[in-house]
């Protein structure tokens, strides 16, 4: 094999001498104590991606995030103010209590515009700013100051129109939390790419079961061979996979891999379907002319500028991956834990709108066809959360090819043993 | 969902296929569900070869304003879109192997 080089170490992993080559246990993701210190040590300290800010096109454009991964009912408003900053606040009515904004039902997601938030139950007003700017009959209240009662900030900054929140108000700047693996990919014109497809899915695994699906391509050949030509699955399943390069950032990550090119080297490869509207698996085969009329990529997109180059994939710790395809469109992917052995799976794919509809329906075949493969790595996960469940096997060996997946469980465990140590040491959480 | 008769002729033997026109990805999903093998190979054999003709027929206007005919043939190509993978891959209207999984679009462009 070694089609393409590997680091002077002699592998991928050995090149990060603390991630060790031992087999990994995987108890962290079956004990609910493990999960439990996740969500203090995690989720509720470092910076969460909740979205684009093209949801947020105008003044009072707001919506909302659940965020059970941080805490039982924690739930999160995002907003566009005035003066066009980006702000956080608890979804939280400073009177009582109640939930401030949501839909018919209080535990789902809403979104849409206003000029205020009103509360439901007492028609308390807040500002977009947060601030609280009506008490109903204020009177019949015991000095209550209204500057007192502002909604409660959550740290909300954006990088390249991601937007992100942190529970934790002393955490450092989000760009410096992204560090050099973000700062490489800025420039890429992510905010052209505003037609969106979203998904969303409740899946019976651990987070981090169906982050390691994605976290490698070592699956690709085997278990989505359905795609393929019964002699190109074959030929596919010899070659097996290799990425061009890995680069760990802790607590990042990314891949380089070859794939995903367009067009494919031969039409037998794929389906009627793809052949006529030019698109697939790996999106629309044609470029859209933002990407051609792009002078330079950013330096960290194929980051080796190696001609096979076809798919590069970040994880923004703890549960953002973003793929950037070469054909010329990006997709997000979110794990938001909810229980030990339960996650909301959320995915969003980013394409240049469509100028004409031959370009919109190979848009819609990209789409059809992510969901296709997002349902065969869904199910394949509640098994493996069943089977590690078990016991019987608790010490997996994890290849080359799957280092990603072993510097995810090693950061993650590292987080949790350091949050601890921090309590001990604090003599509070 | 449109009534007959409204396509322009070169499509109409697409006119019996109008229950798949359908706006959102969520229609055309389930229909595909509920629907045989049999009946979307037949639904297949007809659109198919219609595809580049509905193409260059629905580019002659903007993509943001089709009128009303070229929206149902968007519609019924979506679908076509849809049905290709349980014909052309999978030989059954689910995936396979996706067992009691489930995912669903929640955001989407609608023509």
């Amino acid at each position: 094999m070694a089609h393409f080089p590997k680091p002077d170490a002699g592998s991928w992993t050995e090149n990060y001498p603390e991630l060790g080559t031992a087999p990994v246990d995987y108890n962290d993701s079956i004990d609910p104590a493990f999960f439990e210190a996740e969500r203090d040590a995690v989720f509720k300290r470092t910076w969460l991606n909740v979205g684009r800010v093209e949801r947020l096109p105008r003044t009072g454009s707001y919506f909302t995030k659940e965020l059970p991964s941080a805490g039982k009912g924690m739930s999160v408003i995002i907003v566009k103010t005035k003066n066009g900053s980006v702000k956080a606040y608890h979804n939280v009515c400073r009177h009582r209590g109640n939930k401030l904004v949501w839909n018919d039902f209080p535990n789902e997601e809403t979104s849409g515009t206003c000029r205020q938030f009103t509360c439901k139950y007492h028609a308390w007003r807040y500002d977009l700013d947060g601030k609280l700017t009506f008490i109903q009959q204020e009177e019949e209240f015991f000095d209550v100051d209204k500057s007192d009662y502002g909604l409660v900030g959550v740290r909300c900054e954006s990088w390249e129109g991601f937007i992100f929140i942190n529970f934790d108000q002393h955490a450092k700047p989000l760009t410096d939390y992204l560090g050099p693996l973000a700062k490489g990919i800025e420039g890429y014109p992510f905010h052209e790419m505003t037609e969106t497809y979203s998904y969303r899915a409740e899946v019976g695994s651990n987070w981090k079961l169906f982050m390691d699906a994605f976290a490698e391509f070592y699956h690709a050949p085997v278990l989505h061979q359905g795609q393929y030509t019964k002699e190109e699955a074959a030929k596919i399943q010899k070659y097996g996979f290799e990425a061009l390069y890995y680069e760990m950032a802790s607590p990042h990550a990314m891949i380089s891999t070859w794939g995903g090119q367009a067009p494919p080297a031969s039409m037998d490869m794929v389906k009627p379907m793809d052949q006529v509207l030019r698109s697939g698996l790996f999106g629309p085969w044609d470029k859209p002319e933002v990407m051609a009329n792009l002078t330079e990529m950013p330096a960290g997109v194929n980051p080796k500028k190696v001609p096979q180059w076809g798919i590069d994939e970040w994880h923004f710790y703890p549960n953002l991956m973003l793929l950037i395809w070469e054909p010329g469109w990006f997709l997000t992917y979110h794990y938001w834990p909810t229980a030990v052995d339960k996650h909301i799976f959320e995915s969003t794919l980013y394409f240049v709108p469509p100028k004409n509809a031959r370009e919109r329906l190979a848009q819609e075949l990209a789409a059809v066809t992510f969901k296709e493969y997002a349902l065969q790595d869904a199910n394949t996960l509640e098994a493996t959360q069943t089977m590690i469940g078990t016991k019987v096997v608790n010490n997996f060996p994890l290849c080359d090819q799957e280092i990603m997946l072993r510097h995810l469980h090693k950061v993650t465990g590292d987080y949790v043993t350091g949050y601890k140590e921090e309590v001990v040491s604090n003599g509070h959480h | 969902m449109a009534t007959t008769d409204t396509l322009p002729a070169e499509f109409s033997a697409l006119e019996q296929y109008l229950d798949w026109d359908l706006a959102t990805e969520p229609e055309r999903y389930a229909k595909r569900l509920a629907s045989s093998m049999t009946e979307m190979q037949a639904f297949y054999d007809v659109a198919f070869p219609k595809l580049e003709a509905v193409m260059d027929y629905c580019d002659t206007f903007p993509i943001d304003d089709l009128p009303e005919d070229a929206r149902t043939l968007m519609h019924l190509m979506q679908s076509l879109v849809m049905v290709s993978f349980p014909i052309e891959a999978w030989k059954q209207p689910r995936v396979p192997d996706s067992g009691a999984a489930w995912v669903e679009l929640i955001r989407e462009p609608v023509i």
